[in-house]
């Protein structure tokens, strides 16, 4: 697209690191390729995920204007980027930044990029990336060329490759770490990209540092492997090493991260990752994509069978001195300070006091702080990081990262600099207060630009961050520290299982139409690394999550114990009588139509085309009883499995399943029976054979969910099996309700 | 020196009384008319961004957003795909499709007749650094072309043009200024003639 295009390679001819040259002019021969019908679309799909670049919503080239489906005639017509994607489809290029670390050359050549080939807006994610819409395929060898000139790559943001290394934003300066994690994730980053090992996995692979157990910066839990600093005494010397924790993640079905070995040696952090990156590549699921993370191996495995497995291929590994080399400097690793240490300001403004109070917190060293940019939702202008990197320049030996919450972190700020600091921030729009509090509200890009969203988490996030601001003085400081994490999907990328207050979207018919709602997800920690996950409660229509909000806070402010946190009031309180208070939000008030479109959306939602003439007869009332009759039965499974009963919620969740999987039988079928072997069989064939279930982009996956608990009901359920199974069965209920939807016009007629 | 890739922005008279929010549906009901001979493909809103660009339709040739760049509330086209022709055609072209999004949503009915636009002045950006740094040569190179352009714009009457951004690392900016106000409807007519 730009008239530029053909003139940056040699304009940046030597300001490239010979390496990410050849990978850039590589993939520019093979977008030529592409573009002459000389590679297959898949391949070239694979090929552009690989270097960070994604499809977005409407790259099939049609897309749905809330009355039908409109065509999008790009000019240069079929030929596609992938299956299904047009090529001239505006896509999504991600950049990864490992541990957030940024400097202000950076920063400019991010504002650049964004102004050139997007929307102005770069877009900071929950892994630490940046991301860009909005851009061009043809675009991109020329801004991956300038990003390399700048020393970032894009190289394996996407695909299944190992994505960004993210790390604690606070390393080095944070007064509860261990020691500083900088060197070594930087160095696991490095020694990762591209490194043979790890160009054959199933699906993605994330690694997350961490300097302490206790805080939540590092995510390290909700990771494929995760390391957290620990130190131990060896004949009377420090020795350091890391905590491993192997086979998080969420996604649809959460997995905490089992312990791998509780202590590592720094030295042995990159041999074992690269272990068990053979093992991945070399035991892990490749043909079915919904069980191809090393979540899923681990758990076939058992931990200690892996276990054994990785430490056996450590010993094959023939010696490479990258595991160590930089290990000996690692000790002296330090950012400095640009300007003297200094004291908190005496006196100041209440807005001021405010941001301070928020966005600041105190470093290690003496006399230093960092300083919080909180960015709604996410999003910085062009302009804005021009301005930042002027203000790094200013306070800071350009010392600043990204955060798996969506900001920035300005390091080594002397705390006599701060309120020239903030009126800096102020005056180009970044002085927000509220950093991390329930007004920073965490979102993926959902029906925004995801080709996977279902309903728009960021409309929410807008709509929620503008209301409770405006409450936010008035706030119970216990209310004001909730995490609020909206993902537009199950697929969790707004990272709302560890979310006090967490929303997935999730489609539901009501009076016919399809209806933008949000499965409110209950009793997950941030702290801890994100120390547990939380549950759906109940789907709620979009327009209402506000007043959920609203409600909750209140009881938590008027009913909590001294210094009970939200997740225990929530299990104190008891999923039954949170779901009853939540009851009369659940249905749309008759005839507002305002709930038939989504937050800063006008359009009549639609999840695909919307048939026509829809309408409620016998048989689709009884099915919407039955699926609300299995949603109330997951639900008790959740009540069983927090009070205990493990088996009794296993089974209760299995039989929800099954209690879906009837409802959509029946339509076919109304004299099906309750034996499960019969209800599963016809299910089989009658969605699953046809392919009527398949989700657009995720198939057959949740009615796998379902085969997989018929062919387990007979056994016993575990803690693990029988939480899992709970939210499978959910996911699985959601996708009848989904399916149901696409069959609503065949139904009626 | 090619200028591709031109933007062009016209501020809103009254910005204190703008609210960007019954934007979104005009700019989805564009959309679904495609209103302009260029792609339109989506709508962008970035309300919660202070200073930001507003909420933008993106199309595949170009964006037209109400932006906000600067709290300078305006409408700005953005030219995407580069054009053949003089540098004087692209010019016309980015400021011949500003301004016909600023007289259709002049005339939008939802809005009623809120959005009102300064035809006095006029701000242009090349949205390409390689082509067009932001110096004082690039103005110089290509002043004969904006002085083409302005003549035409405003209809042979007076004008003041100067380069619009001093930071180096912003994009190549000029700011015109008439020495009388024109509708928008007038400067269309002009350039059209």
């Amino acid at each position: 697209m730009k008239a530029s295009n053909t003139s940056w390679k040699e304009q940046l001819a030597g300001k490239i690191p010979e390496n990410l040259a050849r990978e850039i002019d590589i993939f520019e021969t093979e977008v030529a390729l592409r573009k002459q019908g000389k590679i297959d679309e898949r391949l070239f799909a694979e090929t552009r995920l690989r270097r960070g670049i994604y499809g977005q919503r409407y790259d099939n080239g049609q897309r749905h204007n809330g009355q039908a489906v409109q065509q999008m005639p790009y000019p240069s017509g079929e030929l596609t980027k992938g299956p299904n994607t047009m090529w001239d489809a505006p896509g999504m290029q991600r950049i990864k930044i490992p541990g957030g670390g940024l400097n202000a050359d950076q920063l400019e050549t991010m504002a650049d990029l964004a102004e050139e080939y997007s929307d102005n807006i770069a877009h900071v994610t929950t892994r630490q990336d940046f991301q860009l819409h909005y851009v061009h395929i043809d675009d991109t060898p020329s801004l991956m060329r300038r990003l390399a000139a700048a020393n970032i790559t894009t190289r394996e943001a996407c695909g299944n490759s190992v994505r960004n290394v993210t790390a604690c934003p606070y390393a080095g300066v944070c007064q509860d770490e261990a020691f500083d994690v900088t060197p070594y994730s930087r160095a696991l980053a490095k020694f990762l990209l591209g490194h043979p090992d790890c160009q054959n996995f199933g699906r993605k692979f994330k690694p997350a540092f961490s300097g302490c157990s206790q805080h939540a910066c590092g995510l390290t839990s909700l990771h494929d492997v995760g390391f957290i600093a620990k130190t131990r005494s060896e004949n009377g010397a420090e020795k350091r090493g890391f905590e491993m924790v192997v086979g998080g993640g969420l996604g649809a079905v959460p997995y905490m991260a089992k312990l791998f070995d509780s202590f590592v040696p720094a030295e042995e952090i990159l041999p074992l990752t690269q272990a068990i990156a053979r093992v991945f590549a070399r035991l892990g699921e490749k043909k079915n994509r919904n069980r191809a993370r090393i979540k899923f191996l681990i758990q076939d495995l058992g931990i200690d069978k892996f276990r054994e497995l990785v430490l056996e291929e450590r010993k094959t590994l023939p010696a490479d001195p990258r595991w160590t080399d930089y290990v000996k400097n690692a000790a002296q690793f330090e950012e400095a300070a640009l300007r003297p240490g200094g004291e908190w300001p005496s006196s100041a403004s209440e807005a001021f006091k405010h941001w301070l109070k928020g966005n600041t917190r105190p470093q290690k060293q003496a006399g230093y702080v960092t300083v919080t940019v909180a960015l709604p939702l996410g999003d910085i202008t062009s302009s804005q990081l021009r301005s930042l990197a002027d203000i790094v320049r200013r306070f800071t030996k350009e010392t600043i990262r990204t955060t798996v919450e969506q900001n920035f972190v300005i390091r080594w700020v002397s705390k006599s600099d701060l309120p020239e600091l903030y009126s800096a921030l102020h005056a180009v729009g970044l002085g927000d207060s509220g950093a991390g509090t329930i007004v920073d509200v965490v979102s993926c890009p959902g029906t925004d630009t995801c080709k996977l969203g279902i309903s728009s988490s960021r409309g929410l996030a807008a709509e929620l961050r503008k209301s409770l601001a405006e409450k936010s003085f008035q706030a119970d400081e216990a209310v004001e520290n909730l995490h609020i994490k909206i993902s537009g999907c199950f697929n969790s990328c707004g990272q709302h299982h560890v979310a006090d207050l967490g929303f997935y979207g999730v489609s539901r018919k009501v009076g016919g139409y399809a209806v933008p709602h949000f499965q409110v997800v209950l009793g997950g920690e941030w702290e801890h690394n994100g120390g547990s996950y939380g549950l759906p409660v109940a789907a709620i229509p979009s327009k209402n999550i506000p007043q959920v909000v609203t409600r909750l806070a209140d009881r938590y402010v008027a009913n909590r114990t001294k210094n009970e946190t939200f997740k225990d009031f929530v299990k104190r309180t008891g999923k039954v009588e949170i779901k009853s208070m939540l009851d009369d939000l659940a249905r749309p008030p008759a005839g507002d139509r305002s709930y038939f479109s989504d937050w800063g959306d006008p359009r009549e939602y639609s999840l695909e085309d919307l048939g026509v003439g829809e309408c409620a007869g016998e048989v689709v009332s009884s099915v919407e009883f039955d699926l609300a009759a299995a949603e109330r039965e997951v639900f008790e499974a959740q009540v069983a499995f927090e009070s205990g009963q493990i088996d009794k919620a296993g089974k209760t969740a299995y039989h929800s399943m099954l209690h879906a999987a009837k409802a959509l039988v029946k339509i076919s079928n109304q004299n099906i029976s309750d034996d499960p072997g019969q209800i599963v069989s016809e299910f089989r064939t009658l969605y699953y054979d046809t392919q009527k279930f398949f989700d657009p982009f995720a198939g057959g996956k949740f009615a796998n969910y379902l085969f997989d608990a018929h062919q387990k009901s007979n056994g016993a359920y575990t803690s693990d099996s029988s939480r899992y199974l709970i939210d499978e069965a959910q996911l699985f209920i959601d996708a009848a309700h989904s399916c149901y939807n696409r069959l609503g016009a065949s139904v009626s007629a | 020196m090619e200028l591709q890739h031109v933007n062009v922005k016209l501020l809103v008279k009254n910005p204190e009384e703008v609210d960007l929010e019954p934007l979104i549906p005009v700019f989805h009901s564009w959309i679904q008319g495609q209103v302009f001979e260029e792609l339109l493909l989506d709508v962008a809103d970035y309300r919660h961004v202070q200073a930001g660009p507003g909420v933008v339709l993106i199309g595949h040739q170009g964006n037209y957003s109400v932006d906000n760049t600067d709290n300078r509330l305006g409408v700005r086209y953005n030219r995407k795909a580069a054009l053949d022709g003089s540098n004087q055609d692209r010019l016309k072209q980015a400021a011949r499709a500003a301004l016909t999004a600023c007289q259709r949503l002049e005339a939008e009915p939802v809005l009623k007749g809120k959005l009102r636009f300064n035809g006095q002045e006029m701000e242009l950006f090349v949205n390409d650094r390689l082509l067009a740094p932001n110096r004082e040569s690039t103005l110089e190179a290509v002043k004969a072309d904006f002085q083409g352009f302005s003549k035409q714009l405003f209809g042979g009457g007076e004008y003041s043009l100067s380069n619009g951004g001093s930071d180096p690392r912003g994009l190549f900016a000029v700011s015109l200024r008439a020495s009388k106000s024109f509708s928008v409807a007038d400067l269309l007519h002009n350039l059209a003639s």
